[in-house]
Order: structure tokens, then C-alpha cells, then sequence
């Protein structure tokens, strides 16, 4: 599901989309409806891209390089001020800012501790499933049958497998 | 099972005291687990907080430990049903605060605990009276692993597993340990213990965690770092810091009995005398009271068999236990005169102290 644009300056859905060459160079802002009314973007007379531009980049939280979870929708400024991540992806997408703040927070930045085994060999298994499903079709496709027929078995074999692992 | 019932159960707090209970009177061991496909409980929409719950309470409720628990939504449940879970360390008091799709499962016998989308969509609980890290531990490990068994956790190989707070990276893990410190407290050597414990790595709360208060002398000492070590070591290094707790406060014991007897004879003996004559006490003076009788029955000034009565007794006088079973609600100036009530019918028989029989080294 791809997330709508949020608004430069707050978090809203951005719906005022603007495009404008300044000096050479493709400026894009994004909008909300709000914000675009308050800095007078729909006003024809004119406005200046380029102080909105210096605003956003003035106000880090906001700015457009700001990470943010694709998974979630979750922000750097939403972590400032909740101290708890969206969700388990946030960590993928928060990497960068995560290491320094573990360091000072932990005996150490790597897990040496258990490992969830069950649920990593399940997790093994369905990656290798949707592989060998992917592999099926491409042979079908391109009419190799006899690579198709053993893929096939190789699919079913695995399914077996996860079926006798406990129901999920 | 339902929540009349369980309140009406004794707890492994209060039931299974005995004088390997002295210092240490429970181990708590809490691991916090969450779902790889579903946003953390705080930031989770209410959709997605009621499917989590569904998942979480059926894995959980499948689990052997659990099977004939309560199972219960926590918007089920009254204030005053949550308060008393909350004192006896069941539930957190953030989950008796929360919203819609929070969950709590608890085991019969009431040394385990699971609630559901409290800061994590798992927080799995396991307590047990008297000093018992390893014996907790491989009782929350095989909990673990099964429920692990049909959930799919958060995991990454290089952080552990993944928990709504950054500080919870890693195993997951806070042990703890209750500890009665009397003696480190009246001879002021408490600030000096925190502080060395803080160097250690290991936290020192009050009894009902963050931000509460050390009345009755009662502390929790637990682990401040979650990643970098396995949960072994952890458990490791807690238990020598503990070890060299009990060694301080038993220490102090003597001291305090070599240096001026009397005074602690005296303390210990008013403490008896309000016990059997007070009209008012709050909870925070009721605590106190209750430790230095501890501390006696520590000492021999009391027998030994009395000792799971006052550990009751510092459930009974907190304010959840207190309304309960007068069965109603009672604004706090109405509380002190029922504690003080409830505590002199106690002490109206309680064998009175013997100062001739105490142990001269102040170790038993």
C-alpha cells in the first residue's frame, strides 16, 4: 500500500502539489490544504518557494528528507515525542539514528542472547516457499515443463514440512 | 477461571513465605515480545489493537502454564479489580490504564502473567516467592519457546528481539528481585547501595516500580541493559550484585545490633504497641510498622511461623486490598481508620515480642 505524501510543514496528507524551477534547479513542495492557505500558495499573486523551501529545511522534523517508516507511517519527530518506534520495521527505517542513542544505552549494540528458533525456521520455510512458487511460474512461462515438474514436488515437499510445524 | 475467584486465592507472594523468603521475598522475571507484521500497541489503530489481541490471548491461553487462567479484557475489569492486581504485581498500573484491546491472562496459581498490548503487544510475567532467578527464568524460557511456537516474533539477528521502546532491545528482559532492607535503611546506607548498584548497571525502584516510593523498606533491584549480553549473563551478574546486597544488609543488622540494641529493640517494640492500638494509619506508616515486625521475625523476636502473616498483611494494607474486603470505596481519611482497624484485629493476637531470644549474630 503506498503511503500518501504528507504536508512539508505539518503531518497531514499533503494535497497541494507544486513543482517550480528556480535558478536551474526542480524545487517540489507538498502541501495540505492548511498550510498551503496560511503561506499563501493559492494565492495567484504570488509567493516565495524559496522562503517556504528554507522554512521546511529550518525545522528538521518536518524537512523532506526526514526518515520515516514506509511500513507504518511512523516519524522522527513522532519518536521525539513518544520515545517508543511504531513498529518492528521502524528499526530498518530509523537505523541511521539508532546506533549512537544504543550505544550509550545498552552493554553493547549486538544481541547475543536467545534466538526465537520456531519461529525462524518457520519464517525460513515460506521465504523458500513463495521462491519456489515464483521459480513455477518463470518455468511455465518459458515452457521449461521438466524444470516446472520438479519445482512442483519441491513445493509440495515444503508444504508438508510447514504443515506438520505447529498451526500458525 | 473468573477475577471474584482469583482475588479470593492466596498469591505466591503472600502464601509462600518462610525464612528463605528473609531477604529476598520474590524473583520476577518479565520478557517483552511482539508480533513481525503488526505495529507496536501504542501506535497501533483500534482495528489493529483488537486483532492483535485476538492472536496474542489465543496463543497464550493455549500455553500448558495457562490453560484454566483468567483471561480477561482490561476495560472488563473495575478500578478496583485493577488496583488490586496491580498490588499484587499481575498487571502494571500502565495497562490498568489502558484502552480498549488490552488484555491480561493470569495463571491460576498467580506466578504467571501475560498482558496483552500493554507497551508491547507481549509482556510475559513470571514470579516466584524467595530468591529464584534461574528457577523463574527457565519457567518464563519454556513459556517463551512455546509460545513462540505458533507467533511469529519480531526479531533481528543483530538486535534481538524488537520492542516498542529502543531500551527493551535484545533479550527483552528485566529481572527482578523484591528485597527488605531495613537495616540499610535505618543506618542511612541506602543512597550509597543505589548508587553503587547504578554502577553496576542494575536499577533500583521502590516497590511498585518507577516513580514509587521505598515504604516498608522494599525495594526492587533489577537490570537496566537488555542488549549486548545473553540472558545468562544477565541473570549472572544481577545475582552477584543481589548476593552482595543481602551481605550489606545482613552487615547492617549486625552493626546495628552491636552499636545500640536498644534501639532497635525499641523500634521493633512500638512498632508492636501502634500495631495493637493505633486508630489511624496510612499505608506508607502501616509499611513501615509491618517491616520492623519483619525484621524481628528476621531477628527471633518473633516466631518464624508469623512471618507469612505479615507478608499478607503488607498486601492487606494497601488501598486495593483494603476497600475490597470492606466492599466498598472509601475516601483515604476512612482508609486509615479500616487499616488501622483491620491491623489491630490482627495483632490482638499476635504473640508478643521476645527480646531474650534474639539471634546474636542477627543472621538466621
Amino acid at each position: 500500500m503506498a503511503n500518501p505524501l504528507k504536508c512539508d510543514l505539518c503531518d497531514k496528507p499533503a494535497t497541494v502539489h507544486l513543482t517550480q524551477i528556480v535558478s536551474n534547479k526542480v524545487h517540489k513542495v507538498d502541501l495540505c490544504e492548511a498550510c498551503a492557505q496560511a503561506k499563501g500558495v493559492t494565492d495567484p499573486s504570488g509567493f516565495s518557494l524559496s522562503d517556504l523551501l528554507l522554512k521546511a529545511s529550518l525545522n528538521p522534523e518536518a524537512a523532506p528528507g526526514a526518515m520515516r517508516c514506509e511500513s507504518c507511517g511512523f516519524t522522527q519527530a513522532d519518536f521525539k515525542k513518544h520515545g517508543r518506534f511504531g513498529c518492528p520495521a521502524c528499526y530498518d527505517a530509523f537505523k541511521g539514528m539508532l546506533e549512537p542513542m544504543l550505544d550509550g544505552m545498552h552493554k553493547g549494540t549486538k544481541h547475543t542472547g536467545k534466538i526465537p528458533q520456531a519461529a525462524l525456521a518457520r519464517q525460513s520455510l515460506h521465504e523458500r516457499l513463495s521462491k519456489l512458487e515464483l521459480d513455477l511460474s518463470d518455468a511455465i512461462k518459458s515452457e521449461r515443463y521438466e524444470d516446472a515438474a520438479r519445482t512442483r514436488d519441491e513445493i509440495s515437499q515444503v508444504k508438508q514440512a510447514t504443515h506438520q510445524s505447529p498451526p500458525r | 477461571m473468573t477475577i471474584a475467584s482469583l482475588i479470593a486465592s492466596p498469591s505466591e507472594l503472600t502464601d509462600a513465605a518462610s525464612n528463605k523468603t528473609a531477604i529476598v521475598l520474590m524473583t520476577r522475571i518479565r520478557l517483552a515480545r511482539n508480533l513481525a507484521t503488526q505495529p507496536f500497541p501504542g501506535w497501533a489503530k483500534p482495528a489493529q489493537r483488537t486483532r492483535i489481541a485476538e492472536i496474542c490471548t489465543a496463543a497464550v491461553a493455549a500455553a500448558t502454564p495457562l490453560k484454566r487462567s483468567l483471561n480477561v479484557a482490561v476495560d472488563q475489569l473495575g478500578e478496583l479489580e485493577k488496583q488490586i492486581l496491580v498490588e499484587r504485581h499481575l498487571i502494571s498500573r500502565e495497562l490498568s490504564g489502558s484502552k480498549q484491546g488490552s488484555n491480561v491472562i493470569i495463571s491460576k496459581d498467580q506466578t504467571v502473567s501475560v498482558m496483552v498490548n500493554e507497551e508491547d503487544h507481549l509482556r510475559i510475567q513470571v514470579l516466584r516467592a524467595g530468591f529464584q532467578l534461574k528457577k523463574t527464568w527457565n519457567v518464563i524460557n519454556e513459556l517463551d519457546t512455546a509460545l513462540e511456537a505458533s507467533l511469529d516474533y519480531a526479531f533481528s539477528p543483530t538486535l534481538g528481539y524488537l520492542t516498542a521502546c529502543p531500551t527493551n532491545l535484545g533479550t527483552g528482559m528485566r529481572a527482578s528481585a523484591m528485597m527488605h532492607l531495613p537495616a540499610l535503611v535505618i543506618s542511612s546506607q541506602m543512597e550509597k547501595v543505589v548508587r553503587a548498584v547504578n554502577q553496576l548497571g542494575m536499577v533500583v525502584r521502590g516497590l511498585f516500580g518507577e516513580g514509587s516510593d521505598a515504604s516498608g523498606s522494599i525495594f526492587q533491584i533489577s537490570n537496566q541493559t537488555t542488549l549486548g549480553e545473553s540472558e545468562e549473563e544477565i541473570l549472572k551478574r544481577l545475582t552477584s550484585v543481589l548476593q552482595s546486597i543481602i551481605e550489606h544488609e545482613l552487615n547492617a543488622r549486625e552493626k546495628l545490633l552491636e552499636a545500640d540494641a536498644g534501639k532497635l529493640f525499641d523500634k521493633i517494640g512500638r512498632a508492636y504497641g501502634i500495631m495493637q492500638n493505633s486508630h489511624l494509619l496510612n499505608s506508607s506508616e502501616a509499611m513501615n510498622l509491618l517491616s520492623l515486625i519483619r525484621l524481628g521475625i528476621d531477628l527471633g523476636v518473633f516466631p518464624d511461623a508469623n512471618r507469612s502473616t505479615i507478608d499478607r498483611l503488607f498486601i492487606e494494607a494497601q488501598p486495593g486490598h483494603l476497600q475490597h474486603a470492606q466492599k466498598g470505596e472509601f475516601d483515604p481519611a476512612q482508609r486509615d481508620l479500616l487499616r488501622a482497624a483491620h491491623l489491630r484485629s490482627e495483632f490482638a493476637n499476635f504473640v508478643r515480642p521476645d527480646f531474650s531470644l534474639i539471634n546474636s549474630n542477627g543472621k538466621n
